[in-house]
């Protein structure tokens, strides 16, 4: 053993540490790759040793290859042997590289438990701080429910760091463990007045944390706050402070008018620019919340004026936080902000981008119908010289957003805003083509004054398809092309040259495009065709007609042989319509209004939420089967919900009324209405429509003829801002004229309104060019107005969102342990422990008195024994597995006495009597699977002596049944005991392991076992004997494994798992608890819940699958099961049921 | 150093940071929170990089996050020292100046533990730095801001350190000494 030690030295010093490796990888810069792939190997070699000190500075290399993008997950086992070394320094390198390379799904993560307790608990504070530090970096679910309760412990350590360290890492443990909030949160609201500014400012920290994401639960920490903001001169603590302010204001209207005086004396007194700033943004804040309530006593006129100073300096950090400033003011006062546009607009030129983007955002808020052109040309500019391309596309996207906001309110004149969007396609490499695209679409269908303009300029563009699709290599430009395609196709009445676009939309070069661009070229090509077919109706050449027809059969079959499904579908059913048609044509019958019919209608926009506003008619119910659910699903697709479709929620009865004649007469009608109104829906004739829509009174005003319609080539917009300068200088003249014989009128009035009468020309007075027939969105008739679908039910904070002032309840508190890690739901087991406990101290005193003058009798084992179960990780090392045990015991020996006759129907374990002793056996063992050898089954047993005697000599014999035996020593008989290998002082326990073998593993096992051992006192000894019984479950077979939701769906498939179900009755368990109660008990992990259903899976030692699917309603649990064992899966289930039987 | 988390579901971490040499070749980094793949790192890094590194001497240390950093709620903040970059990227709840001044407290820290910190201290002293870090920053939240105070708890760890090594280093060189003599 020394010289192995002394050998680990040695090498040691010819090892390469860290340093050799980064000067190695600095000086093999060409074969950087070869070369650490070497030191990888290297490194390999050194984990396989034994010697602590070399595998931590292999541990510490692996951590700066991952630095370096390398993965060193394979590793991660050998981490955590470094970072349950004793040593600080190793243990230090072993939780820096877990916090570099764990997370989430890192599976040893489970065998760290136990280590991090025991570094939480270590009296040394730096490995508890090391703990933490790492603990914070990889915290899970399962961690944090575990060491919840220690870490709140170390809140109240003697040391500051650890204290610090332990209350910011609750935020973590919150995060992970929503429950624990509660429980923790009043020990936290006392940190806040910890004598340790460090531990203080921790505790700002974290409660600042949690208020912004839910600000109403916090507010009644205010007062708090308010004492700490006029005390504390940590200036960290009063910026996290000001601004929780910022966050609890718009909540409590009265604190901003409390806080207004106080922040205006920091204003004054500080000297830290960053305190100064955040009072200023609170204080903005207050205006703003202010200004709802009309209560303001003050503008923010102040705030501006302090932040056009900042802008103003020449300190870019400074102008930029001032604009990001006024951006915010910019939400309740726009007017205060506009006032300094020309500050605005001078910041656009900056050379800082990030200045420029901040300013991009306030110009959104600027821009009004009078300098919108304005601001927009300045920005295209800008577009020309942007250089980066991120920065050009953020442009290009404040551009659409500048001009589309509220419904386009500021635009006047869509066909330069049509111009402006086909000159944004001229760049190159922008992400943005589905942006324009979309715009395009928007402006095209719900302007209907501009569809004329809007066809021919797409024309052009689908003329350029070579040069679009030609460039670069990002190809979202082309999306553009989509909706040029379709806006040829659907307004084709407004094109010149319909031959032409058509033939330009069937070039060979269109294959090139994406799948869903030429199936929309494909279907727009067919809708041209009948345009032309319908235009050439009556004329007596049918040249044209024949050539259209003609062409399209010549170049559709390329788009036959498409790769993609959607355009060979359609092409193929164009081709084949085309064919028809042709074939007609020769007969010289007339099919252009027939064709025609194919595309009839017109398409409304509707609004995006009109979908989910339908109500809901009565008498509907949407979960209800249409038809009967089949008896057993075969049809097991990709969603394991689906898998179990046997049963189904008998409670949700649907409503099955007997509808009759009336009434479906009525829905008829009802529904065809719908269908008038559904833009979507293809009328039966075009006649239809007549009646249908509100298209019709949308007034569709005639385009200015000043503007010519055929641009040649690419137009541009100036043109176009030219052209509406004129207009409105024309305008203004003829009003003049006007307004002279008005101005009687206006005298009266005047004083009235007019507020923003601020420019030469005020908002007002510059009529659109057309009139801006914006068609609204459609809604469904009696839309809900319903708005709370923003709400994101995966947002993480949300679990964080409970009342804090509501007392604790019992079953809140946090899991606590005492031996061996319980649950926070009490199994069955605990609850007859609970009831067990009370008793016990008055048996024991009787018991006591006796003892003293008769024979010695001696209480001794707290015999932690089976039934017990174990959830073994799946770790390539069986040496190195992890349990978590559960405990669960038998009935103590005075108990058995008294109910021995029935003692079977608990549990079912008898006891054998013994009369002499008086154990009290609670017996807590974890059996636990051996994943190396199916047939093995590892019992670990916990001895406790709780007697004042002495005991040694203690043997361990189970008398082995066919099924199970218990592994002995070669050469020693089937009968014989195991000696225990330790004796047990007063008062103290021990663990030993006995291994098992097992053959088949479907059934559950009870073994019968004796301990002897002698009790030794002062003047004598005995020799002493104890029965007990070992339960082998089901469940104790099974290992806790995680499985992914694809693989749970592709063992669903297979055929060989056989299936049932048990239906558990008034269980009043939250869900939650109900799946972590199975999981804990049953060794089952969760694979995916949704809502009050979800799928489990487990494996048994012997690889069997076991999936669940549990589904929760009405109190009532349903179960589904698949295993390929179906005995084994039958005594799972009843094990199961038994759990919640005896909760 | 770089702390930070999935791009997709960036909204949960607070805070990376960020220390990039100009050649590239040495980077600390340190991902707060949920874990990312090694190659979504190195990519956060090149970009990061990128963007830091074309920047001008004399513009604002704020860049606005893109979609690799998780939205428009994260901006990365960053200082410039010689040849060395700190970028830290925080959300909207940390105060943009109060994290420059962070920054000038960790390259002051680094000074003084290294004493005269050069670029090579840095570049061969990753695990240091990392644990001069862990000091000021857990799990993406501010932890100490005082550099007496870490100054104070980076000492005292390292004489921790110092001491067990000496127990081994002695071993070592008795080995050392018999060998020889043998």
């Amino acid at each position: 053993m020394a010289l192995k030690m002394v050998k680990g030295s040695i090498d040691r010093i010819f090892d390469k540490n860290l340093q050799d490796l980064v000067r190695g990888v600095r000086s093999h810069r060409e074969d950087e790759a070869k070369y650490i792939s070497s030191c990888i190997d290297e490194i390999k070699q050194e984990l396989k040793q034994d010697n602590i000190a070399v595998k931590a500075n292999a541990v510490c290399k692996l951590t700066y290859l991952q630095m370096l993008g390398y993965d060193i997950s394979w590793a991660a086992f050998n981490i955590v042997e470094v970072m349950s070394s004793s040593k600080f320094t190793y243990k230090r390198i072993g939780y820096l590289a877990a916090s570099q390379c764990f997370h989430d799904g890192t599976d040893v993560i489970m065998l760290t438990t136990n280590q991090i307790r025991k570094d939480l608990s270590s009296p040394n504070q730096y490995d508890t701080g090391v703990a933490l530090t790492g603990l914070s970096c990889f915290v899970t679910p399962d961690l944090a429910r575990d060491l919840a309760n220690d870490i709140m412990t170390l809140m109240s350590h003697t040391k500051p760091y650890i204290r610090k360290k332990a209350v910011l890492i609750m935020y973590k443990v919150f995060l992970k463990y929503p429950e624990s909030l509660r429980p923790a949160f009043p020990r936290l609201k006392e940190k806040l007045d910890d004598p340790d500014p460090g531990v203080q400012s921790a505790a700002v920290n974290v409660i600042c944390e949690l208020a912004r994401r839910n600000p109403r639960n916090y507010l009644s920490l205010a007062p708090l706050f308010f004492k700490l903001m006029t005390s504390s001169t940590n200036n960290w603590v009063l910026i996290k402070i000001i601004k929780l302010f910022g966050a609890l204001t718009p909540l409590e209207p009265r604190l901003g008018k409390k806080l207004i005086e106080p922040l205006t004396n920091l204003i004054h007194s500080t000297s830290a620019m960053s305190l100064l700033y955040e009072c200023v943004n609170t204080v903005i804040a207050d205006c703003c919340v202010c200004v709802k309530t009309d209560t303001c006593p003050r503008p923010p006129q102040l705030c501006v004026q302090k932040l056009r100073i900042l802008i103003e300096d020449s300190d870019q950090n400074l102008k930029y936080l001032g604009l990001l400033a006024m951006s915010k003011i910019l939400k309740t006062h726009p007017k205060s902000v506009q006032s300094h546009k020309d500050l605005v607009l001078q910041c656009l030129d900056d050379k800082d981008e990030s200045i420029r983007l901040r300013a991009l955002d306030l110009l959104y808020g600027m821009v009004s119908k009078k300098n919108l052109m304005e601001i927009v040309k300045k920005l295209m500019v800008h577009v020309d010289k942007a250089e980066g391309t991120t920065y050009r596309d953020e442009l290009l996207t404040k551009i659409i957003d500048i001009c589309s906001q509220s419904n386009y309110q500021y635009i006047t004149n869509f066909e330069w805003y049509i111009s402006i969007l086909v000159e944004l396609t001229r760049l190159e490499g922008t992400r943005h083509g589905h942006l324009i695209a979309s715009q395009m679409l928007d402006v095209a269908v719900r302007v209907k004054a501009i569809r004329g303009f809007a066809v021919v300029q797409m024309a052009t563009l689908l003329d350029n398809t070579t040069l679009l699709a030609g460039s670069g290599q990002h190809k979202s430009i082309c999306e553009v092309l989509y909706a040029a395609a379709w806006i040829c196709g659907e307004f084709s009445e407004h094109l010149e040259d319909p031959v032409h676009t058509l033939e330009a939309m069937l070039r060979p070069k269109v294959a090139t495009l994406p799948g869903h661009i030429q199936a929309i070229y494909i279907q727009n090509a067919a809708k041209l065709f009948a345009a032309v077919l319908n235009g050439q109706q009556g004329t007596p050449d049918c040249q044209t007609m024949q050539e259209s027809s003609q062409l399209l059969i010549d170049r559709l079959p390329l788009f036959v042989q498409s790769a993609d499904l959607e355009v060979q579908e359609r092409a193929s059913c164009i081709l084949q319509l085309v064919k028809f048609i042709q074939k007609l044509q020769h007969k010289e019958v007339e099919v252009g209004e027939e064709v025609t019919a194919l595309f009839a209608g017109e398409l409304n926009p509707v609004a995006p939420k009109a979908q989910k506003k339908v109500p809901v008619p009565d008498g509907l119910d949407l979960d209800a089967w249409i038809n009967e659910p089949p008896s057993e699903s075969e049809s097991e697709d990709e969603k394991p919900v689906a898998v179990f479709a046997e049963e189904e929620l008998r409670h949700a009865r649907p409503h099955h009324t007997e509808v009759d004649e009336k009434e479906l007469a009525r829905r008829r009608e009802a529904r065809k209405q719908e269908q008038a109104n559904n833009p979507f829906y293809i009328k039966a004739s075009p006649t239809s429509q007549k009646d249908s829509t509100g298209v019709e009174h949308i007034p569709v005003v005639q385009i200015d003829l000043s503007v010519p319609l055929k641009v040649p080539g690419m137009s541009t917009s100036d043109k176009y801002l030219k052209l509406e300068e004129e207009r409105r200088q024309r305008e203004r003249k003829e009003r003049g004229k006007k307004e002279k014989k008005k101005k009687k009128k206006r005298e009266k009035r005047s004083g009235m309104g007019r507020r923003h009468d601020s420019g030469p020309e005020s908002e007002e007075d510059i009529a659109p060019a057309h009139m801006v027939d914006i068609v609204t969105e459609e809604m469904p008739e009696n839309a809900l107005s319903s708005d709370d679908d923003e709400k994101d039910p995966n947002d993480p904070y949300r679990a964080l969102d409970v009342d804090l002032d509501k007392p604790l309840a019992d079953s809140e508190k946090l899991p606590v342990r005492a031996h061996r890690p319980t649950n926070i739901l009490k199994s069955p087991a605990d609850d007859g422990e609970v009831q067990e406990v009370p008793k016990e101290p008055k048996k024991k005193s009787k018991k006591e008195k006796r003892d003293k003058e008769e024979e010695r009798k001696v209480r001794l084992l707290w015999l932690r024994c089976p039934n017990g179960e174990i959830q073994c990780t799946c770790t390539k090392s069986s040496k190195h597995k992890k349990k978590k045990q559960k405990k669960d015991k038998e009935k103590e020996e005075k108990k058995r006495k008294k109910q021995h006759g029935h003692s079977g129907d608990r549990e079912g374990e008898e006891s054998v009597q013994n009369g002499t002793l008086e154990e009290e056996p609670l017996p807590v063992c974890d059996i636990q699977g051996n994943l190396q050898n199916g047939s093995q089954v590892v019992v670990s047993i916990i001895f406790e002596n709780k007697s004042t005697s002495f005991l040694k000599s203690m043997e361990f014999n189970v008398l082995d049944s066919l099924n199970s035996k218990l592994q002995r020593p070669e050469g020693s008989g089937p009968h014989d005991g195991l000696t225990v290998p330790f004796q047990l002082p007063p008062g103290v326990s021990n663990e030993a392991r006995f291994i098992f073998s097992v053959q088949s593993i479907v059934m559950p096992q009870r073994l019968k076992g004796t301990l002897t051992f002698i009790v030794k006192a002062d003047d004598s000894s005995t020799h002493e004997k104890l029965d007990f019984k070992l339960h082998f479950t089901c469940s104790s077979y099974l290992i806790t494994t995680p499985c992914y939701s694809d693989t749970f769906a592709k063992l669903l498939e297979s055929a060989d798992l056989k299936g049932t179900s048990v239906r558990l009755q008034e269980v009043s368990l939250p869900f939650h608890h109900l799946l972590a109660k199975i999981c804990f008990h049953h060794h089952f992990s969760v694979v995916e819940r949704i809502d009050s259903c979800a799928s489990l899976y487990s494996r048994s030692i012997q690889g069997h699958h076991v999936c669940l699917l549990v589904k929760y309603a009405h109190q009532t649990v349903t179960i589904d099961a698949k295993c390929d064992e179906s005995s084994l899966l039958g005594n799972v289930l009843e094990e199961i049921k038994k759990t919640f039987s005896q909760s | 150093m770089v702390a930070g988390s999935r791009p997709t579901s960036c909204r949960n971490y607070r805070c990376w940071i960020e220390r990039l040499n100009h050649i590239t070749e040495s980077k600390t980094l340190k991902f707060a929170l949920e874990k990312t793949t090694e190659d979504m790192e190195q990519q956060i890094i090149r970009e990061t990089f990128h963007l830091v590194s074309k920047r001008d001497e004399n513009v604002c240390n704020f860049l606005e996050g893109g979609l690799l950093i998780g939205g428009s709620d994260n901006k990365l903040i960053y200082r410039h020292y010689a040849t060395l970059y700190f970028v830290f990227c925080v959300d909207s709840s940390e105060s943009e100046l109060g994290i420059l001044d962070l920054i000038q407290v960790f390259v002051e820290t680094l000074d003084k533990c290294f004493e005269n910190v050069c670029e090579l201290d840095l570049i061969f002293h990753v695990d240091k730095v990392h644990n001069i870090l862990a000091e000021m920053v857990m799990g993406g939240m501010v932890l100490e801001t005082n550099m007496n105070e870490i100054i104070t708890q980076v000492d005292a760890q390292n004489k921790m350190e110092k001491s067990e090594e000496a127990t081994l280093g002695m071993r070592v060189s008795f080995v050392t000494v018999y060998s020889i003599a043998r």
